[in-house]
């Protein structure tokens, strides 16, 4: 290896474990005695439990014991909270209908748990938990956000009446309404946004390991945030202490958000392992994932933009229906609210935007979020309607854009957002030009020479990310503060390890992390190494979401190494004689500017942890942490123009070239970014074209395996081109904005503005299917021939 | 229960088994190899493929019994010695993997698809349409489609090396 500091296309310091088939997963875990764990589900999503009878279970070979949740309850476990409070336009809370690990009394979605069988092997399990015989009533369902609204619709939660869960608002009504008083064009749709199933390869897994001795709970786990993971396990779910629980998170097999949450799974292993007196371990099938890890989006929408004669916009109102579920899960009251109608702004001068956001409950697994969480719900809405303005007025979309640029900064939005840096001019003029937007008209008749219809859409999104100033969302709701920890540990050889609280799960962190070390001290990366995924050894962390790893997880390691390299320059200044101020850190050395003195970084650890000959009242070592909370949230922000091709004969799209540029502020390592975008814009192509989770009206999950939910595969895809455009984040000390959501919240607009350009109808909704796609194209033909 | 026999990455192992363990299983749990991952439990994502006989087996779809006496390769017998495969070698090279969770499975993939196409000869479009039993959710294939091409037409020079 070598010194590879910021900007370095350093590969990954990680890879070899992975490729040579040595990561440790939470399934690799093996403890001696451990048990498996299987979970009884309920078959229908709204039933009363009224009776369980684990007598034939019990009596099969290897079953330990099959746990319900009236022993759940009897023990004191916690209901599963959510973590953001949000008011009513009322004034009222939000109402959260109570969630049990176990149900005891009525389920609410397919796969709800009711009872756990531990036994001696998985097939053991399985097998026993198929003979619990659980006599259920049932209870009429309802799946559909809008009719769950409806007077006469099945109600899930005493808590919460005619199923709304909040009727929330942002922004100025009245500026708003008035806005449209004075348009001249108003532009309106009704929007809808797919539900999605997050889909990380790894499925959730959890091994629970508790020693009675000592009272202390061990507990192996899939998690994006182990310390999280421990906090609300301990203070609202009474499994214990923090200083008797500890969380690893191991090698994790991506997240998406999806394993932000503490599921039921994962603590009632902890319960279980305590109750039967051994480890025991579950891992989920796919079947399980797409029944219980939380879904992503599921929005409808109806939106209106005011234009004044010179096509400037006046106002935006916008109304969402939210599906949340049958439970609201950790944070998913604030994806439909803070992260989606703050962001309804766009990268426009919008002087009134009012939205007004109803949540609803539904026999249907609970939604939370995934990769972008309210931000590809905003920017789907905001985009579609850009483009669709533009066309209703005959302006091009991109001259339509740039006359409603944001391009003076700071710049205060309508609804609360102040984005700090950006310049969207930049990102559209260098996609437009790779994607030679110009020369679309002669390949489109080019395609339509050959019988084939071609579209261009593009999208100019942004987000909010570096996830975010405490206090800021303390005071709209959030229960918890998001800062990050970091502790920068030099150890008496010159080597150095970085407990951070951010949790890599495919990000690389373990190499951009060490790119920083590398960068500030010259030092070779094989130097260092970076720590994470363990309460035990990381003294706190929020862990990674939200694209916040970058943009505060490294800055709370900057602040850490602050504090190193100024007790370094300290101990250097006093071994050299010379004045502190005249030290230079510069190739892993310390040096007497002007002079031909140095010493070592080497040397100087070395120094430290000796003690021998330190200032005057200095501690001995070289050991610093520091706790990082950020000042704004970050804003990336770019352009993605997407072309396809359509064969009206069979429906079928295809993307001819797809190119982002985006602003990701500072990037430190181009090819773990590009990485970052790929798997975005796939996610995002994915949920436009493909992805979908379908129920039937009674609640059944009809795609609920990789046999009828699409994943996106190599050939549903193109390669892109892509391109970054810095401008510096002025909130942090590396000027990051951060990369890991841009991707799956700008694409799914660029391809849908795309195909209804081709298509030549706006009447399209995600995913654009085959069928639809076909139904639309032979209407259009027909509609040309009469 | 009945005993299974198989050469696993060149060594010659022997463990009972019931009769309804899947290779997958006796791979990670009676062997302990975890490098062979369960990602999905209909044959669809493919982080489970490993090499029995020279192909690429979905190692879920096949029960432990059903390799009595076959040779098989996991990810962990890929490498020579502490040489990598030019295959893991170019996933690296590439960034062709994130998590790593889809990766074993991938690279076995992969380097089943050159010896049956003969290095040199993959194109992308092959290669995508050849991947169609991998799923990856973390690179959006490109990269990994990168990493197979250049590992293909690196494995071509190497043979042309050897002749």
């Amino acid at each position: 290896m070598a010194v590879e500091g910021i900007g370095a296309r350093a590969l990954r310091k990680e890879d070899k474990r992975f490729i040579t088939g040595k990561g440790k997963y939470t399934d690799d875990m093996v403890l001696p005695g451990m048990g498996f764990a299987a979970f009884v589900r309920s078959p229908h999503a709204h039933a009363r439990v009224k009776g369980i009878d684990a007598s034939a279970a019990l009596a099969m070979p290897g079953v330990d014991a099959v746990l319900t949740g009236d022993q759940l309850v009897g023990d004191g476990i916690g209901n599963i909270i959510c973590g953001w409070m949000i008011h009513s336009k009322d004034g009222s809370p939000m109402k959260m209908g109570a969630w049990r690990a176990l149900e005891p009394e009525t389920v609410r979605f397919v796969g709800q748990a009711v009872a756990v069988v531990v036994a001696d092997t998985q097939a053991q399990a399985r097998d026993a938990a198929d003979a619990v015989e659980v006599d259920y009533e049932e209870l009429p369902a309802v799946v559909d956000p809008l009719s769950a609204l409806e007077p006469g619709a099945p109600q899930l939660h005493p808590e919460a009446e005619g199923n709304l869960i909040f009727d929330w608002e942002i922004g100025d009504e009245a500026a708003t309404n008035a806005a449209f008083d004075n348009a001249s064009h108003v532009t309106r749709m009704e929007i809808s946004n797919n539900r999605l199933v997050p889909n990380p390869m790894e499925p959730r897994a959890a091994l629970a390991d508790y020693n009675d001795a000592e009272e202390h709970h061990t507990l192996y786990t899939t998690s994006q945030n182990p310390h999280v993971a421990r906090l609300v396990l301990s203070a609202f779910y009474n499994i214990a202490p923090e200083h008797k629980l500890r969380v690893i998170a191991p090698d994790v097999g991506g997240g998406f958000g999806s394993k932000i949450y503490i599921y039921p799974e994962e603590m009632v292993c902890l319960w279980a392992s305590k109750r039967v007196g051994r480890p025991v371990k579950w891992v989920s099938d796919r079947t399980e994932a797409f029944l219980t890890d939380a879904h992503g989006r599921d929005h409808r929408s109806e939106a209106e933009l005011a234009l004044d004669a010179d096509n400037k916009i006046l106002g935006f109102r916008v109304k969402t229906v939210a599906n949340l579920g049958a439970y609201m899960s950790l944070f998913s009251s604030s994806v439909p609210t803070y992260l989606y109608a703050t962001l309804l702004s766009g990268q426009y001068n919008i002087p009134a935007i009012h939205a007004n956001v109803k949540t609803v409950y539904t026999n249907t697994t609970p939604v939370d979020a995934y990769r972008g969480a309210g931000r590809p719900e905003a920017t789907y809405l905001v985009e579609r309607m850009m483009e669709t303005a533009a066309r209703e007025v005959g302006l091009s979309p991109a001259e339509f854009r740039r006359k409603n640029f944001v391009r003076s900064f700071p710049h205060q939005t309508p609804v609360i957002m102040c984005y700090d840096a950006g310049d969207y001019d930049v990102t559209l003029d260098a996609a437009m030009k790779t994607a030679d937007y110009d020369g679309f008209p002669a390949r489109k008749a080019e395609a339509a020479s050959r019988g084939k219809l071609r579209g261009i859409g593009l999208s100019c999104y942004i987000e909010a990310c570096g996830i975010a100033p405490s206090a800021a969302v303390g005071s709209l709701g959030a229960g918890v503060g998001l800062w990050e920890s970091a502790e920068v540990r030099v150890n008496p050889v010159g080597t150095v390890e970085v407990l951070t609280g951010s949790h890599s799960h495919g990000q690389g962190h373990e190499t951009t992390f060490a790119q920083l070390i590398s960068e500030r001290f010259g030092l070779d990366t094989d130097a260092v190494s970076i720590v994470h995924g363990d309460t035990d050894k990381v003294q706190f962390g929020m862990g990674t979401y939200g694209s916040r790893s970058g943009a505060v997880g490294m800055s709370a390691i900057v602040k850490a190494l602050d504090k190193v390299e100024s007790k370094a320059k300290k101990i250097a200044a006093h071994l050299m004689e010379a004045a502190e101020g005249d030290i230079q850190i510069e190739g892993g050395e310390l040096k007497v500017a002007g002079t031909d003195k140095k010493l070592t970084f080497t040397e100087v650890a070395l120094a430290a942890y000796t003690a021998h000959n330190l200032p005057e009242g200095m501690e001995p070592g070289l050991k610093e942490g520091a706790f990082y909370d950020p000042t704004n949230f970050t804003f990336p922000a770019g352009t993605y123009v997407c072309e396809v091709e359509i064969d009206p004969e069979t429906g079928k799209t295809e993307i001819i070239n797809f190119v982002a540029a985006d602003d990701f502020g500072k990037v430190i390592n181009p090819m773990i970014v590009e990485g970052q975008v790929h798997g975005g814009l796939v996610q995002g192509i994915g949920q436009a074209l493909l992805e979908n989770a379908a129920y039937d009206e009674t609640g059944q999950l009809l795609t609920a395996s990789y046999m009828d939910y699409t994943m996106p595969r190599a050939d549903d895809v193109p390669s892109f081109s892509l391109s970054t455009h810095e401008t510096l984040c002025p909130g942090n000390p590396l000027g990051m904005k951060g990369c890991g959501e841009a991707g799956a919240i700008g694409s799914p607009p660029a391809v849908i503005n795309a195909i209804t350009d081709a298509l030549g109808s706006n009447d399209l909704t995600m995913p654009a299917s085959p069928e639809k796609v076909w139904a639309l194209a032979q209407s259009g033909m027909k509609q040309a021939a009469e | 229960m009945s005993k299974v026999s198989m050469v696993l990455n060149g060594k010659s192992v022997s463990a009972d088994a019931e009769d309804r363990t899947l290779l997958v299983s006796f791979i990670r749990e009676v062997r302990g190899l975890t490098g062979t991952h369960v990602g999905c439990d209909t044959s669809q994502c493919g982080a489970c493929v490993v090499h029995v006989d020279g192909k690429a087996v979905k190692a879920c779809t096949m029960l432990a019994a059903q390799a009595d006496g076959a040779d098989v390769v996991t990810i962990e017998g890929l490498a020579d010695g502490t040489a990598l495969h030019p295959v893991q070698a170019a996933f690296r090279e590439h960034h062709g993997l994130q998590c790593g969770f889809c990766t074993p499975g991938m690279i076995m993939s992969a380097v089943d698809m050159i010896n049956r196409h003969g290095p040199g000869n993959l194109d992308e479009k092959t290669i995508r349409h050849e991947l169609e039993g991998n799923i990856c959710r973390c690179t959006g294939y490109h990269n990994i489609v990168k990493a197979i091409k250049a590992a293909s037409d690196q494995m071509a020079g190497m043979a042309q090396a050897a002749e």
